[in-house]
């Protein structure tokens, strides 16, 4: 026993980084499993408060490129106003019963006050949590497109999976033809992402609208995803990989919404656990 | 020259560079860079700057402490944690490997007004590239991407290497004259 002791005396530093590593790695493994280990993530108040410094500092530096970004949303948005159509139709006698059909997905506001775009898994931190209606596993859009999927989730903050990650799979249309695939980032540029899985036998228009399908409860139909850029198709391989030049600039985010569906639970539900993307 | 570092005390030194690192660390650098080639870690700097006589407890405690702080902020789940303590574990070997011709004096820090530029290079290229291998692999965890996230950790090393540099000498020049 004594000598038990002395050899673990003599090799204390290796023992103790063993443990300080099997720590680590047990956190690196459990990331995706429950809330418990989750204080050490980028919600937790302390990171929280640093980042909403650092963003307040930054905001003065991107001031016009999101005053433009936020104009130009809400043109678009204007535009789809029933009262700025002129209509030729004209009240015949039937109403519509509002009672048949209600609101599916509610968007919740939220400010980017952390995010990265430069690493191979890149996330960011947005000034909403818990008690603002954010669970995890929301989409997450901005005026231009999709941003990413809600990790982790505090009172006043969440985490959220950019698309920009190894790990993301968007569920994406072609525009015209609506042929689905899955949409990944490959790494490099982050203004680029990859339609995998779109069969040979589709004709693929370059600068073709790529879409969301909406198959899974995270992101609504038709969130604008991005452009074709251009199509390849690896040697015996039986689908193309399409190149989209993505809508979003995650470069210059600042402005996001959270998507929350009501339906999401019965959904998945009746899908047997299944969360698909 | 070596008087005037051993005056201050190196506990507050070491401190405030753990905090001053970390927060540069996760408000700038992790934003700083190009093309997802180039992103610097220069907050292992820390680990670099220990004193030699530090206990290896306190090396490995305070580095996994550094590697969770950037993980919290940068939520990446103890990648940080894992390298920075790996890096932490074989400093010592570094030093053996690399011993200088006259050994090592006692009492003072491994930067690089004391050891010289030669040294402080070598010693720096080692515990950099082995730190960005571990992180980049860990962070990709995918042998498809072999070649990329080796191209991605050679440019971020020399991008972490010469702001490691680059700070030696303008911390050294502050405090000679």
């Amino acid at each position: 026993m004594r000598n038990l002791g002395i050899f673990f005396l003599r090799y204390y530093s290796f023992f103790l980084f063993l443990f300080l590593e099997v720590i680590a790695f047990s956190m690196l493994f459990n990331s995706n499993g429950y809330q418990s280990a989750s204080f050490f993530n980028s919600s937790n108040k302390i990171s929280g408060k640093i980042f909403t410094v650092s963003s307040n500092i930054q905001s003065f530096v991107n001031l016009s490129i999101v005053n433009d970004s936020l104009s130009i949303e809400n043109a678009r948005l204007k535009n789809q106003v029933l009262s700025e159509r002129y209509s030729n139709k004209i009240n015949t006698g039937v109403y519509t019963d509002t009672s048949m059909s209600f609101q599916q997905y509610t968007y919740i506001q939220a400010k980017v006050i952390n995010n990265t775009i430069l690493k191979r898994n890149n996330y960011l931190t947005l000034n909403r949590g818990r008690i603002h209606g954010i669970r995890k596993n929301m989409g997450v859009i901005c005026g231009d497109g999709i941003v990413g999927i809600v990790k982790d989730v505090s009172d006043h903050y969440c985490s959220v999976i950019s698309f920009l990650h190894k790990d993301t799979r968007i569920s994406a249309q072609l525009n015209s033809t609506k042929d689905f695939g899955s949409l990944v980032w490959e790494g490099l540029n982050p203004k680029i992402g990859n339609l995998r899985d779109i069969p040979t036998h589709v004709k693929i228009k370059v600068g073709d609208s790529v879409t969301t399908t909406g198959f899974s409860s995270i992101f609504p139909e038709n969130v604008m995803v991005g452009k074709v850029k251009s199509v390849n198709q690896k040697n015996g391989d039986n689908f193309f990989d399409v190149a989209v030049t993505l809508s979003t600039n995650f470069s210059t985010l600042r402005y996001v919404y959270v998507v929350s569906d009501i339906l999401a639970d019965e959904k998945i539900k009746i899908e047997g656990g299944r969360n698909n993307d | 020259m070596k008087e005037e570092e051993t005056m201050i005390n190196p506990i507050i030194t070491n401190t405030f560079r753990f905090l001053f690192l970390a927060l540069l660390q996760v408000v700038v650098l992790n934003n700083v860079g190009l093309l997802n080639l180039f992103n610097p870690y220069l907050y292992i700097l820390f680990i670099l700057l220990l004193p030699f006589e530090t206990a290896p407890f306190y090396v490995l405690l305070f580095s996994f402490l550094l590697g969770l702080t950037i993980d919290t902020f940068s939520s990446t789940d103890g990648m940080h944690a894992i390298a920075a303590t790996f890096i932490a574990f074989i400093r010592p070997m570094v030093f053996l490997i690399i011993t200088p011709r006259g050994g090592y004096e006692h009492q003072t820090s491994p930067n690089l007004k004391n050891m010289g530029a030669p040294w402080f290079i070598t010693y720096a290229i080692i515990m950099v590239f082995i730190h960005h291998l571990i992180l980049f692999n860990i962070e990709v965890f995918r042998l498809s991407e072999f070649f990329i996230t080796l191209a991605r950790t050679a440019l971020s090393s020399l991008f972490t290497l010469v702001l490691i540099i680059l700070s030696q000498y303008l911390l050294s020049n502050s405090k000679t004259r």
